[in-house]
């Protein structure tokens, strides 16, 4: 067992930047992280094997996650890599399994920074090989420098659909088409917000130029209704959609491509704050369910602090600014000196990096229409091969929530705990009270927290064991 | 077909070779499993439980355990296990 003042759980932008501050601040400072360096999702290193030659050609966020890398190394926090943390008790008790064994930690404040999932709305054929989230194909082109095929077709939501097809011409492959629920005109609603960052406006401008030069077919306004072939991708069918994204009937247009990556926006990770019997709230325009919270970034339980994307979809700059903010207000509750004009400066900062982050965001988020994707025989629960059916009888019968439909039908109830399936499921369940994501609740979060092999449980000790926080609605 | 690996920006180490159900494949010390899976054309994994339909990579995290091998004798998420010299993979084919 390693006791210390702070656990900081995560280390992309939010939690590397809390752990620089809490630590250079004087406290005693544990940083996790499931991967194998520090920069979460925006900010992956490649593999530490790698050498980067040409930092130019890795893109502009590779610099400033190397610099934030270099910031954390130099920093007095001490951070473990490769922990999946998986369990963790009042107290607080942090359970993460290394190399298949559970290590533990301990101390008396958490900043919970775990980012962020994908969301995506299924259609028939996405549980095809050669079918992955962007978020996948981020880390593929990113940090593993593979492409995600030779022709693929980019689809979905938000600004990662540009980014993602435009590094994929970068390396070399091919764009089928870029497939985007979104029309200009929802774009231009939102400039005023984005006119905020002019250096991400232009790089967005500057991937579409990228795209346009190349000659790859631009849809916007047009959902994927299915994704064909047998043992694997050889095309998809598109059709425009109405105002909510519903497809439009008749309306279908065929592409060939070996592979599809496609993604719906983001969710903040709350896992933690839901095992923990933390209150939440429902805000659609970051994302979905967040934690509530003070202006320290403190949740309902004392103690408990959420920083970056995980405390509510605001993009990398204000994930970090938030980190730095919750490592100096921590820093400041332990009775260490901080310089309180930096706190002032940095909330500042934050406000603008918000104002844009969650304009993205929002833009971002899936209509209620897009369900329709889902025909009744289309697989929504990978893990249990739950149907659409299958969840449109559970609504018939009266489930109203989404754990009751957990129980009722195993939707969410495999590996994965609901984080690939969760979103349509809740979807599906709000379409019918009006559209109110916030009356059909969120799944309560079980350990282990992470799929962990069966070992790194037993021999350390049992279920029966382990003190479990009362489970709270909401 | 296998997947192109973008040669750009970085230089990677000697490659080494990994068995998988027998057959010799070529891979980067680093690399994740799966991505060394990927680019020699394996793409599906695994069947799944219930309909024994093929799976592959989805989520490239370790989230959604659809690209499980079995690794030295473990089951493992191939995204998220970096390669090594001689490792045996065994793909779950028909098995839950
Ligand atoms: C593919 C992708 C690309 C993106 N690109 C951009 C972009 O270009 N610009 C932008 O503004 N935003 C981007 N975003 C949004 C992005 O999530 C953030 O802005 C930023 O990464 C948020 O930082 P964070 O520190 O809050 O979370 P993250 O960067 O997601 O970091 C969370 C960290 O927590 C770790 N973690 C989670 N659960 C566990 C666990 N159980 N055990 C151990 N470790 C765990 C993860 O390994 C990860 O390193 C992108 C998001 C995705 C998914
Ligand atoms: S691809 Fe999802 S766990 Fe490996």
């Amino acid at each position: 067992m390693s006791a210390c003042d702070v656990i900081v759980l995560g280390a992309g932008p939010a939690g590397a930047s809390a752990a620089i501050e809490a630590s250079k601040a004087g406290l005693n400072v544990v940083l996790l992280d499931a991967g194998a360096a520090a920069g979460g999702q925006v900010y992956r290193a490649p593999p530490g094997s790698f050498r980067v030659t040409d930092a130019e050609a890795m893109g502009p966020d590779f610099a400033i996650g190397d610099g934030l890398r270099q910031e954390l190394a130099a920093s007095p926090a001490k951070c473990f890599f490769g922990r999946s943390v998986w369990h963790i008790a009042p107290g607080f008790v942090v359970r993460a399994v290394f190399e298949g064994n559970t290590e533990v930690y301990e101390a008396p404040t958490l900043i919970v920074a775990m980012g962020t999932h994908e969301r995506v709305i299924p259609m028939p054929g996405w549980t095809l090989p050669g079918v992955m989230g962007l978020a996948a194909a981020t880390i593929l082109l990113k940090s593993q420098r593979i492409l995600p095929g030779e022709n693929t077709v980019v689809a979905g939501t938000g600004p990662l659909l540009a980014a993602v097809a435009a590094s994929i011409l970068k390396g070399g492959g091919k764009v089928a088409a870029l497939v985007e629920l979104s029309t200009r005109m929802d774009w231009v609603k939102a400039l005023p917000s984005l006119i905020s960052r002019p250096d991400l406006l232009k790089r967005g401008f500057g991937w579409l130029g990228e795209l346009r030069a190349a000659g790859v077919p631009i849809y916007r306004g047009h959902a994927l209704t299915a994704i064909t072939g047998d043992a694997e991708v050889t095309g998809v069918e598109i059709a425009p959609v109405d105002a909510q994204w519903r497809p439009l009937a008749g309306q279908r247009r065929t592409i060939a491509a070996d592979s599809v990556t496609i993604g719906h926006g983001l969710v903040p990770s709350t896992e933690v704050t839901r095992l923990m019997g933390a209150k939440h709230e429902y805000r659609h325009e970051q994302g979905g369910w967040v934690a509530l919270r003070n202006e320290d970034f403190e949740t309902t339980i004392p103690n408990i602090f959420v920083a970056g994307d995980g405390a509510g979809i605001a993009g990398a700059a204000a994930a970090a600014l938030r980190g730095r903010i919750t490592g100096l207000a921590v820093a400041r509750r332990a009775g260490r000196k901080i310089d309180a004009s930096r706190e002032t400066t940095l909330r500042a900062q934050l406000g603008k990096a918000e104002r844009f982050g969650h304009a993205i965001s929002d833009l971002m988020q899936a209509r209620p229409g897009l369900i329709e994707t889902m025909t009744p025989e289309t697989i929504v629960c990978r893990c249990e091969e739950v149907t659409r059916a299958d969840l449109d009888s559970a609504i018939r019968d009266g489930a109203r929530d989404v754990n009751q439909m957990k129980a009722w039908t195993r939707c969410g109830m495999g590996p994965c705990q609901g984080r690939m399936c969760g979103e349509a499921a809740a979807s599906l369940l709000a379409a019918v009270q009006g559209g109110d994501r916030s009356k059909v609740g969120q799944l309560t979060a079980r350990p282990p927290l992470r799929p962990i092999p069966y070992e790194a449980i037993v021999g350390q000790f049992d279920y029966a064991d382990m003190e479990l926080p009362e489970p709270q609605p909401g | 077909m296998g997947a192109r690996r973008i040669e750009g920006g970085i230089a990677r180490p000697a490659p080494v070779s990994i068995d998988v159900d027998g057959q010799s494949i070529q891979a980067f010390p680093g690399e994740s499993v799966a991505t060394a899976l990927w680019a020699a054309g394996i793409r599906a994994l695994r069947t799944s439980p219930v309909s024994a339909s093929a799976r592959g990579i989805f989520c490239a995290m370790g989230v959604c355990q659809e690209c499980v091998a079995d690794i030295d004798g473990r089951t493992t998420p191939t995204c998220l296990e970096p390669v090594r010299e001689g490792m045996r993979i065994s793909l779950r084919w028909n098995r839950p």
